[in-house]
């Protein structure tokens, strides 16, 4: 693994540029930013009905200097995988098709058009950044909001869990499913260098921290992505042609004694502020649940190697 | 592979639009399976997987992604085609609207099917006409030649840089799709003559996927940028692609041998014509034996076939209008709470208003949901054309000034 240091030396080309208007702190601007320093500029992005159409810059500025499509919310998917069929049909083999697409376009409204590209191993590379909710029209609940958020739509707090759908993904057997987050630059980095060498359908869920929806300080956006991961509850791992491999900064917190407490991870964020004790107890058990998933994995393979 | 000599096969209506796709070296498909247009999806599969048609397919998951692929196909320069019907049309609107929207000149044929519920599979052009406004230029075939000719024809148009619009070639289900008669399948000196293939690393020239000078499509633009001034175009284009049409029917007919009327429109025995009924899709055609037995009968009549839909040949039928007295214009589609109930006879009678000509416009509509019209039952409608052209007499039992020929009484 590379360090931070040498890759701001290395990948200082800027793909995504600035003057762009994203919010303060923003964690899709941090994603897409070195995401694209790893793909390079040939590079296609699709980007369905999300925050990313708005920031990227109103007609006529631009703040992508690489090929960049809007699409609509359920089509993203399937646009890439025309992308892909154009460009083989032109024998141009060095492009990459790109999708950047919001929860509630991956996890909702685009599901369908997903599992069908997966299923194809169409060869595109599918993102997900992941704000947990509807943040462009203003803080609705997706699929992906966790329990107990609150959200414009659930003022109370959402009752069900967070749809895994890394894992959903992974069940299509694809070459390639990742999971990463905005507080790791490097491993984001190193994942989307891996993901750009591999043909067929490759699937990156990107936990992307958003100041206004989530109701934390914008300076304070790297400092929720870690203690996501540092509570154990945003896991961070790639499974490679079926193989499950836990990555570095999650490794340690196979051990349960290592994770920092939730409690760190919600209290600072305002959505939480209505959490019951019961709510607590239940984010608790589901990281354990989510965990024990894992070590299930992990004794697949050689548990040695952690 | 190559088609070196022109062939005459005995097809069926799908497999004719299959094999067009292939005439037109087609080089991205993406379609979804549905009744009755299934066949063309087979067709291709067998082309493609064959390695008869050098084509990239994309067989995806739902009629959605169908045109969600196309558009992507197409916007880095390739020509695409697919096909569906009904509800998989509906099911599609949001990227159809998106095809055109983007200027993309997409082909797809539409094997078209009444509209549930109740379920319906067979002919019924509700399907097509439910996205007239989408900005898709719209054209009918009424025979298994007039498939595979119109989809030759609509890549010419399409991609004409004064046009740049995707285009459906519509015809009925069943009636068309899944019977069979000889279709001249044409060979590819001819076809690269008349269609050369798109050159390889040029996109369009409004849209192209270029590293080199990186592009970004449809950002969000705000009132007072051009949206407004881009749907202009869209329209502003889409009519003029009037004589691009015109113009590709006349080639067409020069290098092929085979006359669609002026494109827009084909008269059938309407020089002395008395009166004239407008038709759509293969009821034109079954028109025109009906006018022969009729003028073997001793009557002046004539038929016109309404090949485009959109855009709408106002100019032609204004000079319809000029000619005879009464028009008889038939919907095999409905538009409900529309003056006239039908997509193209309010159409007609809209063309018509303004232009000082007293011609009257009897709306009928029928065969919907596949409902059988005999060549019996079109002598009527003349009949019934030239006893209001001699009386001023409408027929009985209209419904909300439209004939609903062949309607069932309902109690």
């Amino acid at each position: 693994m590379v360090s931070l240091k040498e890759l701001q030396e290395t990948a200082r080309e800027e793909f995504f540029l600035a003057g762009n208007s994203t919010c303060a702190g923003c964690g899709l601007e941090l994603a897409l930013r070195w995401a694209m320093k790893a793909l390079g500029p040939k590079t296609v992005l699709v980007a369905p009905a999300s925050c990313l159409n708005v920031v990227v810059g109103l007609w006529p500025k631009t703040a992508s200097n690489f090929p960049f499509i809007n699409m609509a919310f359920a089509a993203a998917a399937a646009a890439a995988s025309g992308l892909d069929a154009a460009f083989k049909a032109k024998g141009w083999d060095d492009m990459t098709s790109l999708v950047f697409a919001g929860d509630g376009g991956t996890t909702d409204i685009g599901i369908q058009g997903i599992s069908g590209a997966a299923e194809r191993n169409s060869n595109i590379l599918y993102v997900c950044y992941d704000n947990e909710a509807y943040m462009n029209t203003g803080i609705q609940r997706s699929s992906s909001t966790p329990h107990g958020a609150r959200t414009t739509t659930t003022p109370f707090g959402k009752q069900r869990f967070k749809k895994n759908l890394p894992a959903i993904v992974a069940a299509h057997n694809v070459p390639y499913v990742a999971t990463c987050c905005t507080s790791y630059p490097i491993d984001l980095y190193e994942k989307f260098k891996k993901a750009k060498e591999i043909k067929g359908f490759r699937y990156i869920h990107i936990l992307a921290p958003c100041p206004p929806g989530w109701g934390f300080a914008s300076e304070d956006t790297v400092k929720i992505g870690k203690l996501a991961v540092e509570t154990g509850f945003w896991i961070l791992y790639e499974v490679e042609n079926g193989e499950f491999k836990l990555s570095k900064p999650s490794k340690k917190y196979l051990d349960h004694s290592k994770r920092r407490p939730i409690q760190e991870y919600l209290e600072i964020q305002k959505r939480f502020n209505t959490l019951s004790e019961l709510g607590l107890v239940k984010w608790q058990e589901n990281i354990e649940n989510a965990w024990k998933h894992i070590e299930l994995e992990l004794e697949l393979k050689d548990k040695s190697e952690y | 592979m190559s088609q070196k000599e022109q062939e005459i096969k005995f097809i069926t209506g799908n497999v004719a639009a299959a094999y067009a796709a292939r005439s037109a070296k087609v080089q991205v498909i993406s379609a979804y399976p549905i009744t009755p247009q299934t066949t063309v999806v087979e067709k291709l599969s067998d082309f493609v997987d064959s390695g008869d048609m050098p084509a990239q397919y994309i067989k995806v998951e739902s009629e959605h992604s169908v045109m969600a692929a196309l558009v992507g196909a197409s916007i880095a320069g390739t020509r695409t085609f697919s096909a569906t019907a009904g509800q998989g049309l509906l099911y599609m609107s949001e990227m159809v609207h998106w095809a055109a929207g983007a200027r993309l000149p997409i082909v797809m044929t539409i094997a078209s099917r009444g509209i549930a519920p109740p379920w319906n599979i067979w002919a019924d052009f509700t399907d097509v006409i439910s996205q007239r406004d989408a900005g898709w230029l719209i054209s009918f075939a009424s025979s298994h030649q007039e498939i595979y000719d119109s989809v030759l024809m609509a890549y010419k148009i399409c991609e004409n840089e004064e046009v740049l619009l995707p285009m459906f070639v519509a015809y009925g289900g069943f009636v068309l799709s899944h019977t069979s008669k000889p279709v001249i399948i044409e060979p590819d000196d001819k076809l690269e003559k008349f269609l050369p293939p798109l050159p390889d690393e040029k996109g369009w020239p409004h849209i192209f996927i270029d590293p080199e000078r990186p592009m970004m499509h449809g950002n969000l633009i705000m009132p007072s940028g051009f949206y407004y001034e881009f749907r202009m175009k869209i329209h502003d284009e889409m009519i003029k692609s009037r004589h691009i049409i015109k113009q590709t029917a006349l080639e067409f007919e020069k290098i092929f041998g085979r006359s669609y009327g002026n494109g827009l429109i084909q008269e059938y025995k309407m020089d002395d014509a008395e009166v004239a009924l407008i038709n759509i899709g293969g009821l034109a055609l079954q028109a025109e034996q009906a006018v022969d037995e009729l003028r073997q009968e001793g009557y002046k009549v004539g038929s016109v076939k309404l090949r485009h839909f959109r855009p709408f040949p106002t100019e032609e039928i204004i000079n319809i209008a000029k000619k005879v007295d009464v028009i008889g214009v038939v919907d095999r589609d409905t538009a409900f709470g529309s003056p006239t109930g039908g997509a193209v006879s309010s159409e007609c009678k809209s063309a018509l208003h303004g232009t000082g000509i007293d011609t009257t416009i009897l709306p009928i509509i029928t065969g919907i949901g596949g409902r059988e019209v005999s060549v019996e039952q079109q002598k009527e409608e003349f009949k019934k054309l030239i006893k209001l052209k001699e009386t001023g007499e409408f027929p009985q039992d209209m419904i909300h000034g439209t004939l609903w020929d062949g309607i069932l009484e309902v109690k």
